[in-house]
């Protein structure tokens, strides 16, 4: 095992004029081994990474790259691509260095050079790479030739006019049959990624092209097979049978330790299964993609919610879904229980009367609940259902004995679920009442807690009627359109499996500026249940942000959403209300802190000529944390990460430009 | 793709930077600075602000982050994110502040080659290694015929692994490593029980050889019409990068060229026929509200010659209990008041025999009218030779050259810990005291 350097003193503050003066000392004295420059540099290395200014030392550094060390060579690149930018009368002298290395004997240098270069986005610098890039397309050495591919995007992506100009795309179809895995991976990358980028190029995989990157896949390392498999994208297959061959070729990558592997192959998988025929193949690849039985408890409780969900959605479904939260509540392992218990809940609710049975079997396993929302959502159900519980009030009895200890949730359900039974069996129910709306009322600082427990001992007190139409009035039905997507929508954002759009249940163009949305393609082979769902990309103009209804809220939101008690008060401090107003409001206050040249600077393609005005590396593009324009967004922030991950900022670019 | 790659320490300092593309800037950290390291409540490993997206890891008492302005592949920049620090601890020993600090030349050098414009490039330890050294041993590659050798093996089909390794005598050492994970009702029918299994392997092989390696699988040996009692079905494999996956899924074959050194060959899971190495039969009485009396026996269910070691069973107590008597002669029990729990240790129970203890704990009065609700006993326990999946290492065949002789040896393990449950119930008798 490697002990590792010892380079943590180089972590100090240093002056440029102190360093200015050791390179010149140590050119012009006896530098033995460039062990003295080699100091320097580090230092100077060190104090880049801290975010001190180093751009005036340009002159001095250049002077080191005659040096025939490559560790010196690596940290003089290091500071050409740091501030190469910053000064572009400059770079000029680094230019012939540059070049020779990219003629350099050693393979492992000549890619190192043209990487340099290409990270520099300068005009001076990218046309003097053009001549050796053409040059490392074509080179005998496969590292160089997978570097060059890759120089081509970066080209691409500051100025595409290069790229269109000297045909560098010709060269990457080619290299696309290269016999070297990791080239053909590259150059897929990259060509993935100008198409993204581009207006005007759009790749089409025919199947053979396929073929021949999936026979790549089984030499390639495992990002170059993520790269592969997420160009096949590009291929629309023409018949079904072509479809279930290339899944025949990519289905064994599921078994890959690598969770970004699987992850692109389920969504290929996906992707094909739209233009097979054969609902047998279908069922067997998505038996195949079935996760392995997790012991993993986050997975678990999602598994448990979106058996819940289904039985909601879809009445057909309810039966056998009830039969499988049944056999989790038996397996009574404590968080399964919980969660079960929690979206059978909302399943009465949705099917009232209907699994009535249930009831029992929930209220024997009442003690081993502990978590909030299991014990509110127990309540709940005895509460409402207190006519069909013969031993309602001692349940309540029970469940109250802990009122004050309570989290303010299970406080709430109790109160109403106390006043439910009253309403019931008045009986019963006199008793526990009065106990239950004195504590509410004045033992809790919650104001919340005893608003409502004020609002049911008036209505009690004046109209015990109108408190039975009110309490046990009809429900609203369960609401499940806010996680309704519209037809075709589920489809277009399977293609984007495994990427950030897919954790957050938004195609990429209503969240990332400059993203494009996917859409499946229309080809013969397209089966009658996806075709029926077939929606094109809205063409033209810059990405609009998608009606809501085809955005998807993360799951456990909208089955809280379902939980509020649309009669009583929302509960302040579970509601989803309140992340969502915190999050629209600081927005439109960040909007004043951009200033114009910030506001203009995007990096992408199009805009090319601000990238050389936005130098300004060391100016802070925040204030200081005094008044941090942030502060305001804590608190918002706060409430999402407590719940569901989403991108804070409604359109995109909203306040994107402050991030560069 | 990766926009930008960053190490912070604890307070939020930068201690590595490197943008690959123009879309971010430097100051960008302040914002992460701001909203992830100050920030109290972020649990999420993904924000999100505007188009920017920040991905982090916390490391020790570092925080590892790639920002990205596109819609990238979240689980590629994860993965990269935990290799990066596999290979920074190979390198290092450990990755913390002060190896990033120590290390940041080299850091730099490694990050330049494993990303390239964000996209992960050549990730292979020992390729790395061959070209990336530490101070200590660095020694320039300018050997062109040298540089050849490693370029062709970082874009080769054997990325992993250098083709000149040369040892006196070639060992490969095979360890088959399962966490047992039971749940048994009280009555004693088992609710859940699984294997999470593991294969290391530790290659100590000259040259390229390839490797063929056969596992009881009764996929396998069905086809074959072997007739074998003791196949194994497996529910799910992972294979390393090494394996090669066509062969596998054609004709279930391990066939694979091994990286240099340890690694972890495959993963798998088999949730049929799952062999329970300990077996623990609880007795629970509630003598009225004032005590609770425990006769718990474990006995062993493999064969006399292998033996169970470092058992420790957690038996819970109810949380009114006060003081508890423990009598055993296998090992040693305490009751433990903070958890509520009394811990029985016993070192090694050799196959076929069994261990009892028998406690009485003494309760208070208590005025919280819940019942007890009887958490199950936790057992912990490794056996060693024994696989509770039932599966074994058929074979292990190393092809390479003529004259090529190989050790091969293999070592099984069963182990549980903190998902190994039996539950009890109790049985109540009235109290003799009045």
């Amino acid at each position: 095992m490697a002990s590792g350097g010892n380079d943590a003193k180089f972590f100090t503050r240093g002056k440029i004029q102190e360093f200015k003066a050791e390179l010149q000392d140590a050119a012009k004295g006896k530098d033995k081994k460039f062990v003295k420059r080699k100091t320097v540099l580090k230092k100077i290395v060190a104090n880049i990474t801290m975010g001190n200014d180093m751009s005036q030392m340009f002159p001095e550094v250049i002077q080191c790259l005659p040096i025939p060390m490559l560790e010196i060579k690596k940290m003089v690149y290091l500071f050409l691509v740091s501030y190469g930018r910053v000064r572009p009368d400059l770079i000029e002298r680094a230019l012939p260095h540059f070049i020779a290395d990219c003629e350099d004997r050693n393979p492992l240098i000549r890619a190192l050079a043209i990487r340099t270069m290409s990270y520099i986005p300068l005009p001076s610098v990218l046309s003097a790479l053009v001549e050796p890039l053409r040059h490392s397309l074509k080179d005998s050495d496969p590292y160089v030739r997978k570097t060059a591919a890759i120089c081509v995007a970066k080209i691409y992506l500051v100025d595409h006019r290069i790229v269109e100009r000297e045909r560098f795309i010709d060269n990457l179809k080619e290299l696309l049959k290269d016999a070297n895995p990791t080239v053909v991976a590259n150059s897929v990358a990259a060509l993935t990624e100008i198409a993204d980028r581009s207006d005007t190029i759009v790749l089409k995989f025919p199947y053979s092209l396929a073929l021949k990157l999936v026979a790549a896949l089984e030499n390639c390392s495992e990002w170059g097979q993520i790269y592969i498999l997420d160009s096949l994208l590009n291929y629309v297959p023409q018949t079904s049978d072509e479809a279930t061959v290339m899944t025949e070729r990519i289905v064994a990558r599921l078994q890959h330790s690598n969770s970004a592997v699987v992850l692109t192959v389920i969504k290929v998988l996906l992707y094909l299964m739209n233009y097979i025929e054969s609902k047998q193949s279908n069922d067997y690849l998505c038996k195949k993609m079935g996760p392995p039985l997790e012991v993993d408890i986050d997975f678990v409780r999602k598994a448990v919610r979106s058996i819940g969900r289904l039985a909601i959605k879809i009445s057909s479904a309810a039966d056998p879904c009830i039969k499988v939260l049944l056999e989790l509540v038996d397996s009574k392992v404590s968080y399964v229980l919980q969660e079960a218990v929690v979206v059978i809940k909302d399943i009465l609710r949705r099917y009232p009367d209907q699994y009535d049975s249930v009831i029992p079997i929930l209220c024997e396993n009442m003690n081993s609940l502990d978590e909030p929302e299991a014990k509110a959502a127990i309540i709940w159900i005895i509460g409402q259902n207190a006519q069909k519980i013969e031993n309602a009030d001692e349940l309540m009895d029970t469940l109250t004995y802990t009122f004050l200890e309570e989290a303010v949730e299970v406080q709430l359900a109790l109160l109403t679920a106390t006043v439910k039974l009253f309403i019931q069996k008045p009986q019963e129910g006199q008793k526990l009442l009065p106990k239950v709306l004195k504590w509410a009322t004045e033992e809790v600082d919650n104001p919340d807690l005893r608003d409502r427990g004020y609002m049911y001992w008036r209505l009690l007190s004046n109209d015990a009627a109108a408190a039975k139409d009110i309490v046990m009035g009809d429900r609203p039905p369960v609401n499940t359109d806010t996680d309704r997507m519209e037809l075709g929508a589920l489809d277009q954002l399977l293609l984007h499996t495994g990427t950030l759009g897919s954790i957050y249940h938004k195609t990429p163009e209503t969240f990332i500026r400059y993203a494009k949305g996917k859409a499946l393609k229309d080809s013969p082979a397209l089966n009658a249940t996806s075709r029926r769902a077939l929606i094109s990309l809205p063409t033209g103009g810059p990405p609009k942000p998608v009606s809501t209804a085809a955005l998807v809220p993360p799951i456990p939101q909208s089955i809280r959403d379902m939980q509020s008690e649309a009669r009583s008060p929302p509960p302040s401090a579970t509601g989803s209300t309140m992340a969502q107003a915190q999050q629209a409001a600081p927005l439109g206050a960040e909007d004043d802190l951009l200033s114009p040249s910030e506001a203009e600077y995007t990096g992408g393609p199009s805009r090319k000529g601000t990238v050389d005005s936005d130098i300004s590396q060391d100016k802070p593009a925040l204030p200081p944390k005094s008044n941090d324009p942030y502060a305001g967004l804590d608190s918002a922030f706060g409430g999402y990460v407590a719940d569901q991950p989403k991108p804070v900022g409604g359109r995109p670019g909203e306040f994107d430009d402050l991030l560069l | 793709m990766i926009s930008g790659f960053f190490i912070f320490n604890q307070k939020g300092e930068v201690l590595i930077t490197r943008l690959y593309r123009t879309d971010i800037k430097r100051s960008i950290s302040e914002v992460f600075r701001i909203h992830v390291v100050s920030s109290n409540d972020v649990r999420s490993p993904i924000v999100t602000l505007g188009s920017t997206s920040f991905l982090h890891v916390r490391h020790n008492n570092i925080y590892v982050l790639a920002i990205t302005k596109n819609n990238a592949n979240a689980a590629l920049i994860f993965e990269f994110l935990y290799r990066f620090i596999s290979i920074s601890r190979s390198y290092f020993g450990k990755l913390d502040e002060e190896a990033v600090k120590n290390n940041f030349v080299l850091i730099y050098e490694l990050i330049d080659e494993i990303l390239d414009f964000g996209y992960p490039q050549t990730s292979e330890i020992d390729t790395l290694k061959a070209y990336i050294t530490t101070e200590a041993a660095r020694s320039e590659v300018t050997d062109i015929g040298e540089s050849s050798k490693l370029t062709t093996q970082m874009t080769g089909a054997v990325s992993w692994r250098r083709g000149d390794i040369k040892y006196k005598k070639n060992e490969a050492f095979v360890d088959v490593v399962e966490n047992i994970n039971l749940l048994m009702s009280a009555k004693g029918t088992i609710l859940r029980a699984d294997v999470d299994g593991q294969i290391l392997m530790r290659a100590y092989l000259s040259g390229m050889p390839e490797c063929k390696f056969g596992l009881n699988d009764k996929l396998v040996l069905d086809k074959a019409e072997r007739a074998a009692d003791n196949a194994v079905r497996l529910d799910d494999c992972q294979f390393h990068q090494c394996v090669q996956l066509g062969a596998f899924s054609s004709d279930r074959t391990i066939s694979f060229i091994p990286p240099d050194g340890e690694f972890e060959l495959m993963k798998y899971r088999s949730t049929s026929d799952v062999h329970l190495p300990l077996r623990v039969h609880p007795t629970v009485t509630e003598v009225g509200t004032s005590q609770v009396q425990y006769s718990i026996t474990v006995k062993t269910g493999f064969n006399p010659k292998l033996s169970a070691t470092n058992i420790v069973l957690r038996i819970p107590t109810p949380l009114n209990a006060t003081i508890a008597q423990c009598k055993t002669v296998s090992g040693k029990a305490k009751y433990s008041p903070a958890e509520n729990v009394i811990i029985w240790k016993i070192p090694r129970i050799q196959g076929g025999s069994e261990a009892t203890l028998t406690a009485a704990v003494d309760l208070t009065a208590t005025t919280t009218r819940q019942p007890w609700a009887r958490p199950p006993i936790d057992v912990d326990f490794q056996v060693l030779m024994l696989t509770a999946s039932g599966l074994l290492v058929r074979f292990l065949k190393v092809y390479a050259k003529e004259g090529y002789h190989s050790v091969k040896w293999v070592r099984y393990l069963t182990k549980a810990s903190g998902t190994y449950q039996i539950r009890v119930r109790s049985f109540i008798v009235a109290s003799d005291i009045n």
